[in-house]
């Protein structure tokens, strides 16, 4: 009885809470003169999004995508940089070079201790801005262009036979498959190593190589050109986007060289001295018997550094990369409603996580029926 | 009868130890092919930064930092009040001396009790625990230009000694009141800037205000942290699920976001005649966000204290609420310490956001000096950015550090 109460009465309290809340919110809302609904979504956008295309009469809804996709683009291209240059460091400071070992130490305890937002802004006025202008951008041998609104690196441009190539790409990798498959099984029947992996990747290079050659070369090598004003051709990016992901990407290294080198470190001595007496090479002991210990560990520490990762990206505000953090922070500027605008950015970050935490339950039962 | 067991002569066989530095660095640097290259081409590196650094410190005038020291410090302070944060350091440092001969008191009896030997700490390693902060006080007075500043602060130095040995010598009795003297000496210290004719937080700026609310965030938002961490293990769903709702949604957002709510949003969440100034409004943010991690903190020191504590105290006939205070929570949040200075440390990183919205914290005075009419234009971004970082780095350096050692000293994580 007691036990229903208590529960009805800590309900009673966050509805009431709750309502009071709406309540000066719809009030407030409507003596500002501001809308109480999502309608204004259709509304036009007001502002520019450099390298978006986007006109601003598109509508709100539709800049709101853009900065989604500015995001992912940060996400996407942010986390494997981080993974393999936190993995590099994590392992450098185990390193039985002294000198090396040293060197990663002082970069994980430098980056690790000072504010992300300060090392976006140091990258951003301190290196960035200082490049030259777009008119005397430093030039690579066309392979690196860089000023200080645009950095364009050499990228791969598709030429006319590139669909049916990715067919032929498609269909080495379904080969590769076989292959692997094959190989173990063969390795299961007769007990002679498989080596699977080196096989695979043999098999499809080969296919990939004659595909490419037979079609005569379906794709190039696009190299970045100043014509005049403009930035034309390679893969180019924004200042303010190489700035937030350098910065991003060698802070959140650090936190991961930590976890790497303490998973290597939890692993029992024994494992260690078990392998070395059943005579495995330096190279098996780690592939066989540190690293699957180890990552079982790692993992899930990572995993939520990648959660942490996407949530810093919206520390972008602060130098006017237009991902959707900063674009909410314009439209409210702009004179859009903030309660709602706001309402939809938290909504956008609840389903990163979410998608980021589904994946570390998958990756956690995975890890534990590994484990049994 | 006697078997004669065979005999292996360990020495015989045993490595020979390096001696001097040239085996040493064949044994460390120089042991494989790929070891030579790597110790090769970092070494060349390292000079090169090293060297680039030192002829860029030594060309440089630091006249930005010397003329806006004040600014980076204490933000628009009135110039004419600067006794009252001279009289809040000193509080502070009492603070601090304080408890950390309290603590180290503590220690000393629990170790004579045992009759264990006390260990002193010596000055060589209070040097080499602290040298970060020692370095970074000293560059700070450097930028000064007058004698007073490095007068004070010898003289704060000198408060924090002297309180430490205060609180050593303590008896018993009054050391278990430690925490409140704490408190009162950190209102004392909010009273000295803020009560009679002083400025209120909200007229607070640079690292006094990184400070701030840190240390207000952390304060006010562990009570709500402690209660949604009992929420969150309690039996009543309708409770539990409140907790989770609240923690998961905060977990799953940045703190930017909680910061736009508290600048743009909370204003119309209440009474329209009831409008904080922008500091409470972010320390209110602040809070709600710290409220979650400090949680999540909690429950982590919850699930350290074994179950069969709490069947014991059920069979000896203590209430639910008994059990709780006074056998789960201080085991609980003893073993929560170093956590919650992971947390203060990664919150005192986070206070540069509020620069974002134009609080004028640490971080965004030092983009206000760049933009004065004297230093306009003239890219000195890396100069006040890396006394920001310095300043930023000593301190959450030093606290990871005594958290790690914390963390040695009460056997958290080992099992």
């Amino acid at each position: 009885m007691l036990r229903l109460i208590a529960q009805v009465a800590a309900a009673a309290i966050v509805a009431f809470i709750a309502y009071v809340l709406w309540f000066n919110l719809t009030n407030n809302l409507r003596a500002a003169g501001l809308p109480t609904d999502f309608d204004f979504l259709t509304q036009p956008l007001g502002v520019d999004i450099p390298g978006s295309g986007l006109s601003p009469s598109a509508p709100i809804w539709k800049g709101l995508l853009v900065g989604v996709k500015n995001t992912l683009a940060l996400v996407v291209v942010g986390i494997p940089l981080l993974t393999i240059i936190g993995v590099l460091v994590g392992v450098a400071r185990l390193s039985t070079n002294w000198l090396v070992a040293k060197a990663a130490g002082l970069y994980v305890e430098i980056l690790r201790n000072i504010p992300p937002l300060l090392i976006i802004y140091f990258v951003f006025n301190a290196v960035i801005l200082q490049f030259p202008v777009l008119q005397e951008s430093m030039n690579l041998g066309d392979f690196l262009i860089v000023n200080n609104r645009y950095i364009a690196v050499v990228g791969l441009t598709a030429q006319p036979d590139f669909g049916p190539f990715l067919l032929i790409m498609a269909g080495a990798l379904l080969v590769a498959v076989g292959v692997w498959w094959w190989r173990t099984r063969r390795s299961e029947r007769t007990g002679v190593h498989h080596h699977r992996f080196v096989w695979s990747l043999a098999v499809f290079s080969a296919i990939s190589i004659i595909g490419f050659v037979a079609l005569g070369g379906p794709f190039g090598l696009s190299r970045p050109v100043l014509d005049g004003r403009a930035l034309a051709g390679g893969y180019q990016g924004l200042a303010a986007y190489w700035a937030v992901l350098a910065a991003l990407v060698l802070y959140t290294a650090s936190h991961v060289a930590e976890i790497v080198r303490g998973s290597i470190l939890a692993v029992p001595k024994g494992q260690t001295e078990a392998a070395n007496a059943i005579a495995l090479s330096p190279f098996q002991r780690l592939r066989y018997v540190v690293m699957p210990q180890a990552l079982r560990i790692a993992i899930p520490p990572i995993i939520s550094q990648y959660l942490n990762y996407t949530k810093n990206t919206s520390l972008a505000i602060a130098i006017g990369y237009a991902e959707i953090t900063r674009l909410t922070f314009q439209m409210i500027g702009n004179g859009q409603p903030a309660p709602q605008m706001i309402a939809i950015l938290m909504g956008i970050y609840l389903a990163f996580s979410l998608v980021i935490s589904l994946i570390v339950n998958l990756v956690n039962r995975r890890i534990q029926l590994v484990a049994q | 009868m006697t078997v004669e067991a065979p005999v292996f002569d360990e020495t015989a066989v045993a490595v020979e130890p390096a001696r001097g530095p040239m085996d040493w660095a064949r044994k460390n640097l120089f042991n494989t092919w790929y070891n030579v290259l790597l110790t090769l081409a970092l070494t060349a590196l390292l000079a090169w930064a090293v060297v680039g650094l030192a002829r860029a410190l030594l060309g440089t005038d630091f006249e930005i930092i010397r003329v806006n020291l004040r600014l980076f410090m204490i933000g628009d302070f009135p110039g004419d009040q600067l006794w009252r944060p001279w009289t809040a350091t000193y509080l502070i440092a009492t603070l601090v001396g304080f408890v950390a001969g309290s603590v180290a008191g503590g220690a000393r009896d629990r170790a004579s009790e045992a009759g264990l030997p006390v260990v002193r700490t010596t000055l060589r390693q209070v040097l080499f625990r602290f040298w970060p902060i020692i370095a970074l006080v000293l560059i700070i007075l450097a930028f000064t230009t007058t004698m007073t500043p490095a007068l004070l602060t010898v003289g704060a130095a000198g408060a924090g000694v002297g309180s430490y040995y205060l609180g050593r010598a303590l008896p018993r009795a009054v050391r278990r009141w430690t925490w409140l003297i704490a408190l009162v000496l950190l209102l004392a210290a909010y009273l000295a800037l803020a009560a009679f004719g002083g400025v209120g937080w909200e007229g607070w700026g640079g690292l006094q205000l990184n400070l701030f609310l840190t240390v207000a965030g952390i304060m006010f938002a562990f009570p709500l942290g402690l209660l949604l961490a009992m929420g969150r293990r309690s039996s009543l769903p309708v409770i539990r699920t409140i907790s989770v709702g609240y923690i998961e949604f905060v977990r799953g957002v940045p703190l930017i976001t909680l910061l736009l709510a508290g600048a743009f949003a909370l204003g119309f969440l209440i009474p329209s005649d009831l409008r904080p100034g922008l500091v409470t409004r972010m320390l209110i943010a602040i809070t709600a966000f710290e409220a979650a991690y400090i949680a999540e903190v909690v429950r982590g020191g919850f699930q350290a204290v074994p179950h069969g504590q709490v069947e014991a105290a059920q069979a000896v006939g203590l209430v639910p609420w008994k059990t709780m205070r006074l056998i789960v929570l201080p085991q609980a949040l003893r073993a929560t310490i170093p956590a919650m200075v992971g947390q203060f440390i990664s919150l005192f990183k986070d206070t540069t956001l509020v620069a974002i919205l134009g609080v004028t914290e640490l971080l965004d005075a030092t983009f206000i000096v760049n933009s004065q009419p004297a230093f306009l234009g003239q890219g000195l971004f890396v100069l006040t950015l890396g006394f920001a970082a310095l300043v930023f780095w000593v301190g959450s350096y030093t606290m990871s550090r005594e958290s790690r050692r914390l963390e040695r000293r009460l056997g958290v994580g080992e099992r």
